[in-house]
């Protein structure tokens, strides 16, 4: 019974995490906000809601839903900084910074982003600088 | 208990299709590439859910192997995303 009400809390627990990411990711303005909505709250939805079905019932083997989330938790910070990285050095707009760009000296960052130099290279302006 | 569960299951399920739809409206409109890549890591959070809820309502333990298989080619995409988008936008 225990169990049971543990199972459903954290089924509920869950579906409230991915719900409040998938807003934050649909409204946020930033490509670093919505990642901050999409790999946070999502990698707490998604552990919540595994620990959620592996408690609800026996049927289901523990073994692999614990791997999954151990993966999830692992990976899932190591991939979004890499991920933001990229996008800083590729030039995505940075949305509401004041003063001084703190990575200012330290990664090498494009004027522009990479849709907006793509569109360059199509129209027959200047050439994109080679990688 | 086990109906209850698979109840439950199912209406968590259903309740998935709003986050999958705004993440997808994230994947489609995106403005930059960036954030069609965030979409897609969100994309995959949500079918590792879908997997296991989808253990939880049939009662066969296979689907959690699917969830586990997505967790691990998500890391490796994103890798080779965020690899492709430093490579395009790195001055050196």
């Amino acid at each position: 019974m225990i169990q049971a009400v543990a199972s459903l809390f954290l089924l509920a627990v869950g579906m409230t995490f991915i719900y409040i990411a998938a807003i934050g990711v649909a409204r946020l303005p930033d490509v670093f906000q919505r990642m901050h909505a999409a790999t946070k709250t999502g990698g707490i939805g998604t552990t919540s809601l595994l620990l959620g079905v592996l408690l609800a019932d026996g049927t289901v083997r523990p073994v692999t839903g614990l791997l999954t989330i151990g993966f999830t938790l692992l990976t899932l910070s190591v991939a979004s900084q890499l991920l933001s990285r990229a996008a800083y050095m590729s030039g995505a707009t940075v949305h509401g910074l004041e003063g001084r760009d703190a990575l200012a000296g330290v990664l090498d960052r494009e004027k522009a982003p990479l849709e907006e130099r793509s569109r360059v290279e199509e129209d027959g302006g200047e050439p994109l600088k080679s990688a | 208990m086990q109906p209850v569960f698979t109840t439950v299951a199912t209406v968590l399920i259903a309740l998935l299709a709003v986050p999958f739809g705004l993440a997808a409206y994230r994947m489609i409109r995106g403005p930059g590439y960036a954030d069609r890549f965030v979409a897609l890591d969100m994309l995959t959070a949500i079918a590792i859910v879908f997997s296991a809820l989808i253990a939880l309502a049939t009662g066969r333990s296979a689907f959690l192997d699917i969830g586990l298989v997505i967790a691990l080619i998500n890391f490796v995409s994103t890798c080779a995303f965020a690899a492709f988008l430093e490579r395009k936008g790195g001055g050196q």
